[in-house]
């Protein structure tokens, strides 16, 4: 068992309990997705790719008055130190539902009736927190495909380590830590549009967790939006 | 099609006009649950079983315990695996085959809310280390889909699990033999029970029917434990939730937990 937290208040990987892993993320990195995103998030490598508004095939998940949002999260067999099946898996499938929901809130679709906006997220290499470091990738690959939207979706988990409220669990924090609550927040709108929680919190450590967390979404968010002005309007004149 | 999504959006109009007056559809306030009944033994065969009706949606879950492997890295605990399905006979809409996102999210989030409250002490569930361990299965079925399956099948499967009798098992050569006739009460620690609230509007429900659920805008289930912990979550739905609403909500499932586990306990 590795000691999650020195007497320094210092993390396993050498953070303190109020900072984010190193974070990276470029926009518009595939050239054939309408829209594209890449972050490396701590040791986390992901690719999403947004395509649509399209036709919607099968055509009976058309709604006549609004488009439709699909989203899959998929880990590749090499992302994970024990191979991975690379059929999907139930918690694949549960993760894809709560992602598209976490995202619904932000993009507005009814312009777009009987269309689909198909999200694709591939985790290359997972070490704890993909589900928050995908949608950051996520929200903004559907803003660099040009989607309306409300706001841009930040995410990012907060828990209980070593007794403590920490931000941004990693891979042994998750494995070894006693709660991990992930959290997708929209900053300009301040609505939470997900949220989980695995392990236990009193009531005080619950509201303290939240908060961790939206604090936690709120410097992503600013990263976000850094990588999109770098790409948008850099060289201007 | 488009005549069920014009209904959706009138029904919604009109559970909005009452919520504005502290009523539903139903006749329900806010923070009611619709009548919980629970009956235990109904599957004899199986080692614990239940039946639950909350409101008009009806769930019959099985408890069944066996032998087994334990997980490779988890040696030194029992296994514990949570399923649920909405059998083709609960609804309209529900087809045979695959299961949908839906229903694993409804299996996943039962699943949680006993393992992360840490209901059963697993490691009491170890015949031989890191080779042979004991199995507890709990299998939901939906029988009857009318709202807010996550928090009946949640109460179906821990008032089953409460119910039930572990048969004792014996080494001999290595291998692990039933012991006719011997059997104890399962490892409880603590008693989790699920709220499940919708937000419609900026109103906050309890245990959503389905016409509810059908207009709602965003759902939270919060599960606690006895000793008064928040333990597992699970956001779904459409939109979100601001800060001071899920905090409202997780004192909701503190205060409605409080009144439902009393009547789990006594089937202890």
């Amino acid at each position: 068992m590795t000691q999650l937290m020195n007497e320094n208040g210092i993390r396993c990987d050498g953070r303190r309990v109020d900072q984010l892993r190193n974070i990276s993320i470029k926009v518009g990195v595939l050239k054939n997705a309408d829209g594209s995103a890449y972050i490396e998030f701590g040791k986390n490598k992901i690719l999403a790719g947004v395509f649509g508004p399209r036709d919607v095939h099968p055509k009976h998940m058309a709604n006549q008055d609004s488009g439709i949002l699909r989203c899959r999260y998929h880990m590749s067999p090499f992302s994970v130190t024990e191979r991975k099946n690379p059929a999907p898996s139930r918690r694949e499938i549960e993760i894809s539902k709560v992602i598209k929901e976490a995202l619904l809130p932000a993009v507005i679709l009814k312009d777009f009736p009987r269309t689909v906006v198909d999200v694709f997220i591939e985790v290359l290499q997972a070490d704890g927190g993909t589900r928050c470091a995908a949608l950051d990738a996520a929200s903004i690959a559907l803003a660099d495909a040009g989607i309306p939207m409300r706001d841009l979706v930040s995410a990012c988990a907060a828990g209980k380590v070593a007794d403590q409220i920490v931000l941004d669990i990693n891979n042994e924090e998750d494995q070894e830590g006693q709660a991990d609550m992930p959290i997708a927040y929209m900053p300009n709108l301040e609505k939470i549009t997900l949220m989980q929680l695995d392990g236990i919190l009193s009531p005080s450590e619950y509201k303290k967790c939240v908060q961790t967390g939206i604090n936690g979404c709120k410097l992503v968010y600013e990263m976000q939006r850094k990588a999109l002005m770098d790409k948008y309007f850099t060289n201007e004149t | 099609m488009a005549n069920s999504v014009i209904l959706a959006q009138l029904k919604r109009e009109q559970i909005l006009e009452l919520l504005k007056e502290g009523k539903r559809l139903d006749g329900r306030g806010l923070e009611d649950q619709r009548p919980l009944s629970i009956d235990v033994g109904v599957i004899p065969k199986a080692n614990g079983s239940a039946r639950v009706r909350l409101g008009d949606t009806e769930i019959v879950t099985g408890v069944k315990i066996q032998p087994d492997k334990p997980f490779p890295d988890l040696g030194d605990k029992g296994i514990l695996i949570c399923t649920a399905e909405i059998l083709p006979l609960a609804d309209p809409n529900a087809e045979p085959g695959p299961p949908s996102e839906e229903v694993i999210e409804l299996a996943r989030v039962v699943d949680r809310g006993i393992r992360e409250t840490e209901m059963l002490d697993l490691h009491q569930l170890v015949l031989i280390e890191n080779k042979s361990v004991i199995g507890i299965f709990i299998d939901s079925s939906v029988t009857d889909a009318n709202g807010n399956l996550f928090d009946a099948c949640s109460y179906a499967s821990v008032a089953a699990l409460l119910s039930c009798t572990v048969p004792k098992y014996e080494i001999q050569n290595e291998a692990p033999v039933l012991v006719e006739g011997v059997t104890s009460k399962p490892p409880v620690k603590t008693i989790p029970v699920s709220v499940t609230m919708a937000r419609i509007g900026d109103h906050i429900i309890i245990d959503p029917s389905s016409d509810e659920e059908a207009c709602m805008d965003a759902r939270l289930t919060i599960t606690t434990n006895t000793e008064g912990n928040i333990c597992a979550i699970q956001k779904g739905g459409i939109d979100g939730f601001t800060l001071e609403q899920v905090i409202r909500c997780s004192e909701i499932a503190l205060s409605v937990g409080t009144k439902i586990r009393k009547q789990l306990e006594k089937l202890m």
